[in-house]
Formats: structure tokens, sequence, C-alpha cells
């Protein structure tokens, strides 16, 4: 996906116009394991980039997923209260977790694109 | 020369093992251990509950008590009643500090060596150290304690788990739950317990260093024996509603408290003659003044260790000790400690997360009935 970009956190927002759609890498899920529950943002909330977005439960502990760009939260992934385990087998697909609508598209230049997010997850191991 | 970090992670005999199917290995206890392979931890719970799992426990402690009356003196360290086991049996009990707190928890099995008594004692990893050194000062005058070291240790859990080790001893099955014997497993001296830590019938195998890693091997060739890591052996034994020590007991904690009070020998209670008798006894007389307790949260989202509990009143009334998710509930589980007075079953409570309050219900322990293979 040429217009996803990461964080350093391993969150991952894909824009499309004016909305970033944001979720956590599959280098994540994999390292959390099983996720069990995502407690997910209220709509209309307002993030700034690295603010609290949601947090993920796996069997083991919690984790905080931040927000990789600012804006105001538009729609959020129902699905996940159903099935928490979207986010372990589709992490990049139906294991969204929200939609945003973008406050500054200058936040994208922070983040890493495809390439530079695999060398950096391959620095982590 | 470079010298060797005192805090140096050690690795037990199936290290290679655990690397080589895969295992994402984590430090603990001091030791480089498993906490999933690649199945994750709710298919390893799940295939423990369902057919069999084999853990490595290698890093616990392991040591044989000898002397002249070994049960007799170790009875002055622990509260249970050992004088009263007979050849093979197996008592978990308690090493108590002066004030009648938990130093650790710890299987007791009596053996015959040549056709005289010893103790076969397995202790939390994380105590293992201090506890050998406690029990060997203490009873430095009439016992003398061998440390293990060169013993691994495996347990093999689930409903599975007695057919698949009586291919190797078909004598496996003599045994009921909480009784040990000798065998020879895969060419290889073993003594066998019919135990464990996950609610499950199953067994724990200590076995020489150099032998553990063919007979894992062994195990693990049999369809339905999956390895597990540490994450699903912590949510087996929640939901088995069993005590990690360090968490749900630990020095400040009375056995009384922590609802193990049927680990407290008849005799024991007559003779008063272990280290915190008089705080104990009175708890156990009077009642505690807090209970551990079993806690279902509303919801999915687990509640952690150190959350606040407070009653429908909203006044703090104890702490989560251990939650989760409980994979066979299929829902978060805990355990905590609460206010005598809130410890009934049934009782509301609502647990703080992240800022709001989780409702949440005091439910009798077990979560999951144990499955264990009892005498008839």
């Amino acid at each position: 996906m040429a217009n996803r970009k990461y964080s350093q956190d391993h969150e991952w927002v894909e824009v499309e116009g004016e909305t970033g759609m944001i979720g956590i890498s599959d280098y994540a899920q994999e390292q959390l394991g099983d996720v069990v529950f995502v407690e997910l943002p209220d709509v209309g909330k307002m993030l700034d980039r690295g603010d609290e977005a949601a947090v993920v439960e796996s069997v083991k502990a919690a984790a905080e997923v931040y927000a990789p760009v600012g804006g105001e939260v538009i729609e959020v992934n129902d699905a996940l209260n159903g099935d928490p385990s979207l986010v372990n087998t589709d992490a990049f697909g139906d294991g969204w977790f929200a939609k945003l609508r973008l406050t500054d598209p200058a936040d994208l230049d922070e983040l890493m694109d495809e390439a530079a997010y695999k060398t950096y997850c391959e620095g982590l191991d | 020369m470079a010298s060797v970090p005192e805090t140096e992670i050690r690795r037990t005999p199936l290290y290679d093992v655990h690397v080589s199917l895969g295992a994402r290995m984590v430090p603990f206890a001091g030791y480089a251990m498993p906490v999933q392979y690649p199945a994750g931890i709710i298919a390893e719970h799940n295939a423990t509950r369902s057919a069999a799992g084999l853990f490595d426990v290698s890093h616990m402690g392991q040591a044989i008590l000898r002397g002249d009356d070994p049960a007799a003196s170790f009875e002055r360290l622990v509260p249970g009643d050992i004088t009263g086991l007979t050849t093979g049996r197996m008592r978990y009990t308690l090493l108590l500090n002066d004030a009648g707190g938990i130093r650790d928890d710890l299987m007791v099995t009596r053996i015959e060596e040549g056709g005289v008594p010893a103790l076969f004692l397995v202790v939390n990893a994380g105590c293992k150290d201090a506890d050998f050194a406690h029990i060997a000062a203490l009873l430095a005058d009439e016992a003398e304690l061998q440390i293990l070291n060169d013993s691994a240790l495996l347990a093999l859990q689930g409903p599975m788990a007695e057919a698949v080790l009586a291919t190797l001893a078909p004598e496996c099955r003599d045994l009921v739950f909480m009784q040990g014997a000798e065998m020879t497993l895969d060419g290889a001296a073993a003594y066998v317990t019919r135990s464990g830590y996950t609610g499950e019938d199953g067994f724990e195998i200590s076995v020489a260093n150099e032998a553990v890693a063919g007979l894992a091997q062994t195990l693990l060739a049999h369809d339905g024996v999956e390895p597990v890591g540490l994450g699903a052996r912590d949510s087996l034994r929640l939901e088995a509603g069993l005590c990690l020590y360090g968490h749900d007991i630990d020095e400040t904690t009375s056995p009384i408290e922590a609802g193990l009070a049927w680990a407290v020998g008849k005799r024991r209670r007559e003779s008063a003659d272990f280290p915190g008798a008089e705080t104990i006894l009175q708890q156990l007389n009077e009642g505690p003044t807090r209970k551990r307790v079993g806690i279902r949260p509303d919801g999915r989202a687990p509640v952690r260790e150190g959350a606040v509990i407070r009653d429908a009143e909203d006044a703090e009334i104890g702490i989560v000790t251990s939650g989760g998710f409980g994979p066979t509930l299929g829902g978060p589980v805990a355990m905590g400690y609460v206010n005598a007075a809130c410890a009934a079953s049934g009782t509301a409570l609502k647990i703080e997360l992240r800022g709001r309050s989780v409702p949440a219900t005091v439910a009798d322990l077990p979560f999951v009935p144990a499955n264990y293979k009892r005498a008839r």
C-alpha cells in the first residue's frame, strides 16, 4: 500500500483525501500476541499526534496505541468489539481501529514509508 | 578478561528445543523462558484443556531433604501435615515467616531411597535460592538439603496426558492426583507425580538434564501434545483459581486470608507449632479481615494486577492481584483481596480501569472446574 505510513510505535495510517484510517502494524500484533479486547476512542474526540487513541489488551498485557496523526475521530471499527482477533488476523485490513479527519497533513511527513518501516523493524529484532 | 555479569540470564536444558520450536523467549526469574510458541497463548491454553500441553518448568527449584526424620524436621517450617505422608504421597504446603506470612508455596512428596524416607521438594523459581538457604540454615543440625541442579522438570497436562505418558510407562495410570512414583521414560530414570498447575489432570516429570530434551521431543511427537509457554500457564492457573507466588500470595498475606486454610493440617492446628501459628490460628478462629476471591468483570476488558476494587458505594475495599483473559471462559477473569464483608460469592464490585469503573462480581473459585484424577 503505497500511501500507508508508519510511526515508530508501530501504528499505521492510510490517507484518502482528508481522512486517515489508523491501526497497528503486523509487527505490533505479532509482538502483542492474541488480542482479546480493544478500547476504541469515542467518535468526535479530538486527538493530537501522539495522543493515546486506543488500548489493545492481549491475554498477557495492555498496550497503548497512539495517534500517528492528529485529527477528529469520525468513525471507529465496531467489528473489533465482537471480534478483537481481527487485529491479529488482518492488522492492515479488517483490524483497523478508527478513521480521523486530519488536522494537519504535515503530520504525515513525520512518518515512515513502507520501505523505511521495514528497515526500522528489522533493526529491532 | 571480561567478567561474567552477575545477572547473566540462565537457560534450562530445553532452551534449544524452545528456540527450534519458534518460541518467543523472555526473561523470567533469571531464566530465558518461552512465553509462547507460534500457535499463541489462546491456542496453547485450549490445547491443554482439550488434549495435552507440555511445559518446561525446569526453572523451578528441586531438592531432596534427608535426615533422621526429615518430615518432622520440615514441619518446623510449614503448617502442613508432612509426617502423615506415606511414601509416594504429595502435599501442597507453605513456607511461612514468623508473622504467618507466606515465604513461598511448594510441593512436598515423601519418597524412599533404599528404604530410607526423604522429602522431594519443588519450589518456585523466583524463590528457590532464598528457600533453599532458609531450609538449610534452619534445619542445619538435623537434616541435609541436596539441591537437584542436575534435574529438569517437565509438566504434561491435559485430558490426554495419561494416555500419552502411558505409551512410555503404563504404570502412570496407577497414580492418582497428588501421588508420585519412580518410572523409566524413554530409557531415562524419572520421578513422576500426578500433579500440575493448570486444573487439568496431568503429570510433572523430574528427569536428568541430559535426558530431558529427548523426552520432550518424544512427548511432543504425539498427536495432540502441544508445547505451552508461560503465557498460557498463567491463564490456565488463573482459571483454575491457583495462586501465583509474588502476586496472589507473598510475605504479607497469610494462608487464611489467601483461602488456603486447608493447607493448615488438623493436627498442626492443635499442636500450633509452625511459624506464625498464633496469628494464623487467631485468623482461623475469628476470620481474617480480608480474603482472596475470584472476580468476574462485566464486559470484555481485562482488569490487571494492581487495579483498585471498590464496593457499590465506591469505598475502596481491595486490590486485584491477578487478572487477565480466560480463554476457556471467553472473558476476563481476576483474583484479588477484598474486605471480608465483601467476599461472599455474588457481591457486586467496581474495579478501576483507565479512569473509569468496571462492574464486576465476586465469583467462586475455581472458575473452571478441576479435572483431576482422584482416588476412588
